[in-house]
C-alpha cells in the first residue's frame, strides 16, 4: 500500500480511472431519457441497463450528479410506515440496500444502527403502538418500547426533555439504517456509466416535445433529443417539469432544512426521531451530529436556509441533550421537498403517454432510492406500472383513494 | 427573524401567521367529479409570484399576501375584499 501511495505520488497517471465517463456530446436520440441525475434518476437507469437491457439510456443533471435531495438528505433508511402499501415497499427498499455495497464494490458506509420515534404524549404513544401492530403484521420488526430502553439505548439523554415533554415510550424500529449518500449516486452512476448509460451533467431539460399525447423529445440547453421514454425524477423541481408536458399534480414545494454539528467521538448510536420536539438526528461515520427538523412552513421554491430553523432546532436538541451547549454548529443548508396531500409519492405512467414520474417523495424518499430504481425501470422498460407501486399512482386523487402515510412520514425521516 | 405586514397590525413576525396557501378559484357546484378533485388536490408548483391565503393567528386575521415564491419576497398585503387579486396589481 504505502509504495502504491508512492508510485502514484510520482507519477502523473491517477490510479483509479474516473468514477465515470464524461460524454462529451449528446446523441440525437435515446431508448430513454431520464431527467435528474439524482438517486432515483441514477437507480433507475442503473437497473434498466442491468436488470432490462435496455442501455441506450441518458441521464440528463441540471448541476452535478447527487447535487439536489440527494446529496442533502439526512440519509435514514427505514421501512416502519403506516400504510400495507408503504411498508410493502420500503421493506423491499430496505433489503436492497443491504446488499448494495457488494453490489457496487463501494463503501456506502451502511450502518444499521436502530431507530427510535420517540413519543412524549399519551395520543403519540397510541399512534406507535398502531404502527407497532402494522408493521408487524406485515412482517416489519418494529416494537413499542418504555422510557427505559431509550435511556439504555441513549444513555446521554434526558428521558424528561428538560420536564416539558418527558419521553413516554418509543416505536423501536432495529433495521434503521444510515448511508453515505453521495456514494449511493456513485455508486448507481458508475454501475449504470459500465453499462452503457451516458451521464450528462450541467445538461437542462428546457421543454418536451410532446405531439398526439405521446412524448416525442426533449430540448435541453445542450441541444435536442428525439425520445418516447422520459423518466422524470427531479424531486423539488417536478412541477417545473410537469409543466413543460402540460400536466398538473398535487405536489406543492416547501424547504426542508438540515445542519451538522462539529465532529465529536462517537456517543449516539440509535437513530432518534421526536415528532413533539421536530427533532431528528443521528451521529455520522464521521462523529458529525446530523440534524433535521419539521418542514419550513410556507412555500419557498429555492435553497435558501435561515437563523430560525438553526435556533429553533437547537433548543429542542438541548431539551435532549442539555451537555451539547458548547458544542457548535458546522454547517446549514436546504433543499426543496416536493409534498404531497397524503405523505405518499407519485410514481408510474401519467396521462401523457411515454412520460414517467418519480416525484413527491418530499422528506423521504432517500431510502426509497433503491426500490424505486427497482420499480421505475420496470415501468419505463415494460410501460406497466410495477404492482409495488399501484398505490401511489397519481390517478389515485381523481378516485380520492388515498394512501395516508401523514402519521409516519411527517418529521420521522 | 423575518417580518410580514398584517393589513390590520401591521409588520409582526413571521412565526404569529399561518400560511393557507395560494388564491385559486373555486369551480362551479354542478362540475364533474374529476374537476372537483384537481381543485380539492391539485396545485401551481410552478415558481413565480402567488395570490396566497396568511392568517395572523394573534389577532384572528385572514388576508392576502402576493409573493415571490423564489426569493421569498412579500410585494404587498391586504384585506379582502380591499386590493386588486390580480398579481402586478395594487
Ligand atoms: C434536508 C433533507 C433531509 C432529508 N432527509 C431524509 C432522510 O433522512 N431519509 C430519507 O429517506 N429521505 C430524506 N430526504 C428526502 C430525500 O432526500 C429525497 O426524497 C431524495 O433524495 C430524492 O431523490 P431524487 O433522486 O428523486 O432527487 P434529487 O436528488 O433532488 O435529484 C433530482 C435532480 O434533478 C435535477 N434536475 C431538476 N430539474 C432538472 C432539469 N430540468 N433538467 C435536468 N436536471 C434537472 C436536479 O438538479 C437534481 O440533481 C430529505 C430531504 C431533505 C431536503
Amino acid at each position: 500500500m504505502a509504495y502504491q501511495l508512492l508510485r502514484f505520488a510520482l507519477s502523473r497517471e491517477h490510479p483509479e480511472p474516473r468514477m465515470f465517463r464524461r460524454p462529451d456530446r449528446l446523441k440525437s436520440s435515446y431508448d430513454v431519457v431520464i431527467i435528474g441525475g439524482g438517486g432515483h434518476g441514477l437507480s433507475s437507469a442503473y437497473y434498466l441497463a442491468r436488470d432490462h437491457g435496455i442501455r441506450n439510456v441518458a441521464v440528463l443533471e441540471r448541476g452535478y450528479i447527487g447535487g439536489g435531495n440527494t446529496g442533502r438528505n439526512t440519509t435514514i433508511i427505514r421501512s416502519n410506515y403506516l400504510t400495507p402499501e408503504g411498508v410493502a415497499f420500503y421493506d423491499e427498499s430496505v433489503r436492497l440496500w443491504q446488499d448494495l455495497s457488494a453490489d457496487f464494490d463501494l463503501n456506502l458506509f451502511y450502518a444499521n444502527r436502530g431507530h427510535f420515534t420517540l413519543a412524549h404524549t399519551d395520543s403519540a404513544v397510541r399512534t406507535m403502538r398502531w404502527r407497532a401492530e402494522v408493521n408487524k403484521h406485515l412482517g416489519v420488526d418494529s416494537e413499542l418500547v418504555g422510557p427505559d430502553a431509550v435511556k439504555a439505548a441513549s444513555p446521554q439523554i434526558d428521558i424528561t426533555c428538560g420536564g416539558h415533554a418527558p419521553i413516554l415510550g418509543a416505536l423501536y424500529h432495529a433495521p434503521g439504517s444510515i448511508a453515505r449518500h453521495d456514494a449511493v449516486a456513485w455508486g448507481y452512476g458508475r454501475g449504470a456509466d459500465r453499462r452503457g448509460v451516458e451521464i450528462h451533467q450541467k445538461t437542462e431539460v428546457t421543454a418536451i416535445d410532446v405531439q398526439g399525447g405521446k412524448v416525442r423529445g426533449v430540448h435541453t440547453n445542450q441541444g435536442y433529443i428525439a425520445t418516447n421514454k422520459v423518466l422524470c425524477a427531479v424531486a423539488g423541481f417536478t412541477p417545473r417539469v410537469t409543466h413543460m408536458v402540460g400536466l398538473t399534480t398535487p405536489i406543492y414545494v416547501h424547504p426542508l432544512q438540515a445542519m451538522v454539528s462539529e465532529p465529536m467521538k462517537p456517543w449516539l448510536d440509535p437513530i432518534l426521531v421526536s415528532g413533539s420536539l421536530h427533532i431528528y438526528v443521528s451521529q455520522s461515520a464521521r462523529g458529525e451530529l446530523v440534524m433535521g427538523a419539521s418542514l419550513d412552513p410556507y412555500e419557498v421554491q429555492s435553497t435558501r436556509s435561515t437563523l430560525d430553523f438553526v435556533e429553533g432546532l437547537s433548543a429542542h436538541m438541548l431539551d435532549m441533550f442539555p451537555f451539547l451547549s458548547n458544542v457548535r454548529v458546522n454547517r446549514q443548508w436546504a433543499g426543496m421537498a416536493d409534498m404531497t396531500p397524503d405523505f405518499a409519492p407519485i410514481l408510474g405512467k401519467t396521462p401523457v403517454e411515454g412520460f414517467y414520474l418519480d416525484a413527491g417523495w418530499g422528506t423521504c424518499g432517500f431510502k426509497a432510492t433503491p426500490v424505486c430504481g427497482k420499480t421505475m425501470s420496470y415501468t419505463v422498460a415494460n410501460d406497466r406500472n410495477h404492482p409495488l407501486i399501484e398505490g401511489f399512482n397519481l390517478s389515485r386523487f381523481e378516485t380520492y383513494q388515498l394512501t395516508g402515510e401523514k402519521g409516519a412520514a411527517s418529521v420521522g425521516h | 427573524m423575518k417580518l410580514l405586514t398584517c393589513p390590520v397590525n401591521g409588520p409582526r413576525p413571521v412565526s404569529e401567521f399561518v400560511y393557507g396557501g395560494e388564491v385559486r378559484p373555486m369551480p362551479a357546484s354542478d362540475c364533474s367529479d374529476p374537476e372537483w378533485a384537481r381543485y380539492v388536490f391539485h396545485r401551481s408548483g410552478i415558481p413565480g409570484i402567488k395570490i396566497e391565503w396568511w392568517y395572523h393567528t394573534a389577532s384572528g386575521t385572514w388576508f392576502h399576501a402576493e409573493r415571490d415564491v423564489v426569493a421569498d419576497r412579500v410585494i404587498r398585503t391586504w384585506l379582502p375584499g380591499e386590493g386588486s387579486m390580480e398579481v402586478g396589481g395594487a
